[in-house]
């Protein structure tokens, strides 16, 4: 028995690396997405918008606001975007990675505005760049980090009472 | 020191430009850390040490530039840019740039 293990070893690590990342990751990304889900419902009341600036809003203070998230995929779906490397076409795998770090990177900007008591961010950003992805920076993407970035709009005092009722 | 992404200070009128102010810094992440991420890319998800070393860097950096803006005289930053780029293997810079004004 352990000479066989010892033969395919080889074989038998990748192999089971990838069922551990097939079976924990996919684990993992759909509890990040339901927490994804449940906090972006929590957000719904602070709206963040590309706008330069919002007409009418009754603005007390305005203050940089932002969040990033460095996102991986797992060896299950690096091993799955290599292999569509060679024919082209969508790469799904990267397609989520991308998307969890901007949800989440959104959601951290939002935290911190809500914590100053905002009502609005405007002329929010977002940056991605791929970069703290030394183990395979040579062919693919590995990880992402996502950065969103805006400025958060405190409403006057009259404002935050209004606003409150209506909801 | 207000700091804003927008061209004004929300609520306060500017009075006086001061121009192009700018704070970088450069940071490598150190073996431990790398080696803790590369387990963790097995399975994928968050990886934690990155965000905490980008985004104090960031912060790093945008002291940097309220800094500068101080020096000038300046007591807001507005239209406030991040941007990132790798210069080398495992190092990221991280540069943030803005107009130091000052507001009533």
């Amino acid at each position: 028995m352990l000479d066989f293990f010892i033969r395919y070893m080889d074989l038998l690590l990748p192999i089971c690396l990838l069922v551990l990342g097939y079976i924990i990751g996919g684990m993992l990304e759909r509890r990040h997405f339901r927490s994804l889900k449940a906090r972006e419902l929590r957000f719904l009341v602070l709206p963040a918008v590309t706008f330069r600036n919002m007409p009418g809003h009754e603005t007390a203070k305005g203050e940089l606001v932002m969040g990033s998230a460095v996102i991986s995929v797992d060896y299950f779906k690096r091993f799955l975007a290599i292999l569509r490397n060679i024919f082209g076409g969508r790469v799904s795998s990267y397609e989520s990675l991308v998307d969890r770090a901007r949800r989440e990177a959104i959601l951290r900007m939002k935290e911190q505005a809500s914590r100053m008591g905002a009502d609005i961010i405007v002329n929010m950003r977002i940056e991605t760049s791929a970069i703290g992805n030394a183990a395979n920076s040579r062919r693919s993407v590995g990880s992402v980090e996502a950065i969103a970035y805006g400025t958060a709009l405190v409403p006057k005092r009259a404002e935050i009472s209004g606003a409150a009722s209506e909801i | 020191m207000i700091v804003t992404n927008v061209e004004n200070v929300p609520g306060k009128r500017i009075v006086e430009h001061f121009g192009i102010v700018q704070g970088s810094t450069v940071r490598a992440k150190h073996i431990g850390r790398d080696f803790m991420a590369s387990l963790k890319n097995l399975v994928g998800g968050e990886l934690k040490g990155y965000t905490e070393l980008l985004s104090e860097a960031r912060e790093e950096s945008l002291e940097r530039m309220k800094e500068q803006a101080r020096r000038m005289g300046a007591n807001a930053v507005v239209n406030v840019r991040f941007a990132t780029s790798s210069v080398a293997q495992g190092a990221a810079e991280l540069f943030a740039y803005g107009t130091a004004v000052r507001v009533e």
